[in-house]
């Protein structure tokens, strides 16, 4: 009877079930939820919380680092806040981000799903995220662990006196969380894509999140047992790495980084998802090369098993392991590479508009092919020797991790913001916030590839004086983005009860979460969608796309009674 | 008492859906395991005279009977599946009683075997018994790989017991889902780690 | 610290520094290409230009898609290549290197010479002559690094690490360690002294140490009871020694082995491990009761015995 593809517009004038946001407003509704879009949210207040702890500890760094000698802070608590830092930031902020809340908000959307698969399930998840950072957070009330991220052995099994067994046991347990949400999402694309969603035709966003999911249930299990084995050797005193009782540390940097890798992905697949589905919106074109795009995620994907070694180069494995891995990691930059050439080439000929979430979006492109390009430095075993384990390798996973997946996610809030909230924020404040980032985040982080090319190791409470001005340019920097980070807090707040009604579709995208009310409805839809094209539809096959204003007038033409089945 | 959760709109779909998340969940235990597999490995290599000397103090008779319980219990487990499928109510009661039961008998036979080890000063750190060099790390293994095992093994138990309850109850849809079948493959992945330590724990060190 | 973190020395930091400047000659080139396209389609296809937006036709996307995977696969193949090759070129260490053992230990470097020198944190070498390096730590990993030179090297415990280098102009260069090893990792620095050869001659005559390691060594050899097996004429069937170092060793389970200072180190701490074809694996295991020290004495005895004397 009714157009299937778009409904609860108000100009069509039938009434929807109320948003989602309005099914219950007391804390037990959101608490003991199973609404995915709640559950997004709920990942949001949680890795927002997590992401400014994280912060806090990045700031305290990055002060004490403007002078050579430490000042500020002992070396003993300056080992304990990269610690912190590296902790919370990678397995509360970074591994969730995006999977947890745009994933969750809007994946089962994006396939025209009422849910994910197993909706309690994912609640759980939440809460074995949360009881995860609480467990590191009580580490480190109690005085803080100083092994570093990696929990480096037998540093971290017989060396260390803090609080090893309590972080390893909530990075555990947040592990759990990890895989259950990868096997929720996966077994949500298999099962619940509505009709006419064909596998070639979900979304890049919905592609990039079930490879996570992949990698997620099958990278995970890897650091969990890795951690248990230290947990054992801490508190039952077992010698599985010990060298003095036949043990070899290095075993546990295989196992380590044979998820640690992965993970490296894990991080930045979902945000590359997001940016198609922003450059392809903003410049109204169809994705340059879809099936090229959807086999670059699985290469990564699946290859990104078969790289761990380089991160051990200099760790005395064997001349031959390292040219294997060397080779093999060479070759998982030509997926990366195509990404990054398919989406340039996807702006020509289009209609570009620069809204913030572009901004975001095309920052990405730039910091995450500076990412990549220092990446090939690292996989060339004689070069890697040199920069390996020196502010080199800082720069470049945080041109990856922070360049990349945080301007991602970035992107992803500000283009779904209207929808999950049903509200505008301010367009202005945004620009000026993705500018600021771009540019505290690149004079925070380039000193850092001289730093390291000059030969400044990681992880240095103290360092030589040459190396002080490009160390206060870094610290600079990084006031410039913190104050970048602020903003949003306040233009996103603002517009919860400043901002105009988003309306529908905003944007004008393609996609079955626009094809909603915004906010969504508790079930999503009035009733399940039918999808009949290929994504990105936002002009014929091969022919020039046209403006947005256009596009806007032929949707309303084109309001085609779908034919429901 | 319909057994159709959110957001399904049949049954079919449903039980395709849980049995995708079971084998999805028994893909992650693998890798979980395998971690521990490749530690030994890598130490068996490095050191075999230790991991023989070490393999010839487990408790050969407990492992040998243990193993005869699981595979046992796989087979009680095996027929409340296939009785669930049939429809036979008080069959898939009486399979996962027994099934339960054999659990909770392994682990009481492994305590006793636990009770002796630590007897025999088999626990690694100060005062292990053995002087042969890897000895050490063979029984951080044996001791890790059955304790995880064995917090599996619980879960298990729990898992099928809590099932008989509410089955007998009649608070779950068995015949309609994948319940039973989803428990089941649970329950056989625990079965197969075993068949897996069995031979590494305790074969290892007593041919000739 | 004395030295400029950028000065380089050796063969490996002009063979990195070249490596070095072409990627970043590359990388620079892609991201003016990448940035270069999205800027230039950004300004050209903004909303509201005028300019014409072209059809591209199904088979020349094929085209171009195809066209840059085979670049960036070939260039991809091409730096993998022209990377190992440097790398093997420099893989093993001239078998005239002069050997210095280093002990890293939480928080500094203890260097021995061959004829027993020591020194702590500092380590001095003559320039224009390859050294290698042999290096353990007492407890956790560290990291030898010298940007100077680099090269970097993990020290494991449990386990011999070698590494060589060759100076080629004297000089003072900052040593540090890379790998994180607890409270004062930012301070177990050092530095290296690079000498020319007469005046590290006369540095080296000038030292104290005596005994030397060798001697030391020769000491060892019969009061840890190495001499009741090893020893010419010993009624214990076990493998005559003078002479090992260097040579290739057949094992028992059919691989060969180069004696080099890591196997025979590892021949007294893990005995079982490679045993030599035509023995029984009946030597005791030394890992207890011999300090890094010892073993380091040990092994620099037993590669200055030559094939010819008993």
């Amino acid at each position: 009877m009714t157009d299937a593809a778009h409904p609860g517009t108000p100009d069509h004038g039938y009434s929807l079930p109320p948003s989602y946001l309005g099914a219950g407003t007391t804390l037990r509704s959101w608490l003991l939820t199973t609404d995915h879009k709640r559950i997004g949210l709920l990942y949001l207040a949680s890795i927002t919380v997590f992401f400014l702890i994280g912060g806090i500890a990045a700031a305290v760094m990055r002060t004490e680092l403007m002078t050579p000698t430490g000042d500020l802070v002992s070396a003993d608590t300056y080992n304990r806040l990269f610690t912190l830092h590296g902790v919370i930031m990678v397995w509360f902020f970074l591994i969730p981000a995006v999977p947890t809340t745009l994933g969750n908000f809007i994946l089962p959307m994006a396939i025209g799903a009422r849910d994910v698969a197993f909706p309690r399930l994912n609640l759980l998840s939440w809460y074995l995220n949360i009881a995860g950072g609480t467990l590191a957070l009580v580490a480190l009330l109690l005085g803080g662990v100083d092994t570093g991220w990696t929990f480096y052995t037998p540093y971290s099994t017989l060396y260390s006196n803090s609080y090893v067994t309590l972080a390893a046991a909530g990075v555990f347990v947040a592990g759990f969380s990890s895989i259950a949400t990868g096997l929720n999402f996966i077994v949500t694309v298999h099962t619940q894509r509505t009709k006419g969603m064909t596998w070639m035709r979900l979304p890049l966003f919905v592609w990039s999140i079930y490879a996570t999911s992949i990698i997620l249930v099958l990278a995970t299990p890897a650091l969990a047992i890795v951690l248990a084995m230290i947990v054992g050797e801490r508190v039952f005193d077992l010698g599985l790495f010990d060298p003095t009782r036949g043990g070899d540390p290095i075993l546990f940097q295989h196992i380590f980084w044979f998820y640690s890798h992965p993970a490296v992905y894990i991080m930045i697949l979902p945000g590359m998802g997001v940016v198609t589905e922003v450059l392809t919106c903003f410049s109204r074109r169809k994705v340059f090369g879809y099936e090229a795009m959807v086999f670059a995620i699985l290469g990564i994907a699946i290859f990104g098993f078969f790289v761990w070694g380089h991160h051990m180069f200099v760790s005395g494995q064997s001349t031959f392991a390292s040219l294997i891995f060397s080779l093999l990691s060479f070759v998982i930059a030509v997926p990366s590479a195509i990404k990054v050439f398919n989406w340039s080439a996807t702006l020509y000929g289009g209609h570009i508009t620069f809204e913030a979430s572009m901004l975001y979006a095309l920052g990405f492109v730039g910091l995450f092919t500076m990412g990549g390009l220092t990446g090939l430095f690292l996989a060339s075993v004689p070069v890697d020797v040199h920069v390996t384990d020196t502010y080199f390798i800082v720069a470049h996973f945080h041109y990856i991790m922070v360049g990349g997946m945080v301007s991602a996610f970035f992107a992803g809030l500000h283009f779904w913001w209207p929808k999950i909230t049903g509200r505008m924020y301010s367009e202005g404040f945004a620009r000026a916030a993705a500018l600021l980032m771009f540019v505290g985040f690149n004079v925070t982080f380039f000193p850092q590839f001289i730093l390291g090319f000059m030969g400044m190791p990681r992880r240095y409470w103290s360092y030589p004086p040459e190396f002080q001005i490009l160390n206060l340019m870094s610290s600079f920097g990084a006031m410039i983005l913190a104050l970048a980070y602020a903003l949003p807090f306040v233009y996103f707040a603002l517009s919860l009860w400043r901002g105009r009604m988003a309306g529908d579709n905003p944007w004008r995208a393609t996609g079955l979460e626009w094809a909603t009310a915004s906010p969504p409805p508790r079930e999503n839809f009035a009733e399940p969608p039918v999808v009949d094209s290929a994504p990105y539809d936002y002009h014929p096959a091969h022919a020039e796309p046209t403006e947005r204003e256009d596009a806007r007038d032929r949707e309303d033409q084109d309001d085609r009674p779908e034919d429901p089945r | 008492m319909s057994g159709l959760n959110e957001p399904f709109q049949t049954l079919a779909r449903q039980r395709g859906a849980a049995e995708l998340g079971i084998w999805i969940f028994l893909a992650s235990e693998l890798v979980f395991f395998g971690g521990l597999f490749t530690g030994y490995s890598v130490y068996r290599f490095l050191y075999p005279d230790g991991f023989l000397a070490a393999g010839a103090e487990t408790n050969l008779i407990i492992g040998t009977a243990n193993t005869a319980i699981l595979l046992t219990s796989s087979a009680t487990m095996a027929v409340a599946v296939w009785a669930g499928r049939e429809g036979l109510r008080r069959h898939v009661l009486w399979g996962l009683c027994l099934t339960s039961l054999l659990g909770a008998g392994f682990m009481v036979l492994k305590a006793v075997e636990y009770a002796e080890d630590i007897r025999k000063s088999l626990v690694p750190g100060a005062g292990f018994a053995l002087p042969e060099r890897g000895a050490e790390i063979f029984f951080s293994f044996y001791w890790i790989m059955t304790a995880i095992h064995a917090v599996h093994l619980t879960i298990g138990v729990a898992a099928v017991s809590l099932a008989a309850w509410r089955l007998w109850r009649g608070r779950v849809d068995w015949r309609g889902t994948a319940f039973l079948h989803v428990l089941g493959l649970y329950w056989h992945l625990i079965d197969l780690i075993w068949i897996f330590l069995f031979p590494l724990l305790y074969l290892l060190g007593r041919g000739g | 610290m004395s030295g400029a973190f950028w000065s380089r020395a050796g063969a490996h930091a002009e063979s990195f520094d070249r490596l070095f400047a072409v990627l970043t000659g590359f990388s620079v080139l892609i991201l003016l290409l990448v940035a270069g396209l999205i800027i230039g389609f950004s300004i050209r296809f903004r909303s509201g230009s005028k300019v014409t937006r072209h059809k591209v036709s199904r088979l020349v996307h094929r085209e171009i898609e195809i066209g840059w995977i085979a670049a960036t696969a070939i260039v991809a193949l091409f730096f993998f290549w022209w990377t190992t090759s440097a790398n093997l070129q420099q893989a093993g260490a001239p078998a005239d290197a002069m050997e210095i053992h280093i002990e890293a230990k939480q928080w500094m470097w203890k260097a021995s010479h061959p004829d027993g020198t020591r020194e702590l944190s500092t380590l001095h070498v003559p320039a224009g002559r390859p050294v290698a390096l042999y290096l353990n730590s007492q407890d956790v990993i560290h990291s030898f690094f010298v940007p100077a030179f680099r090269l970097k090297q993990d020290v494991v415990p449990g386990r011999t690490a070698t590494m060589w280098f060759e100076a080629d102009k004297p000089g003072t260069y900052p040593l540090l360690c890379a790998e994180y090893c607890g409270t004062g990792h930012s301070k177990m620095l050092g530095e290296i002294v690079v000498m020319e050869p007469g005046d590290f001659a006369a540095w080296l005559d000038s030292r104290p140490e005596g005994a030397g390691l060798i001697a030391a060594g020769r000491a060892l050899f019969t009061s840890a009871g190495c001499s009741g097996c090893h020893a010419a004429g010993s009624a214990v069937h076990a493998p005559e020694l003078a002479g090992l170092y260097g040579r290739q060793v057949p094992l028992a389970d059919g691989r060969v082995v180069t004696a080099d200072a890591a196997y025979i180190q590892d021949s007294i701490l893990l005995p079982r491990r490679d045993i030599v074809a035509g023995y029984a694996p009946i030597m005791p295991d030394f890992a207890d009761l011999l300090d890094e020290e010892e073993v380091a004495a040990l092994v620099a005895y037993i590669r200055s015995l030559k094939g010819d004397t008993p």
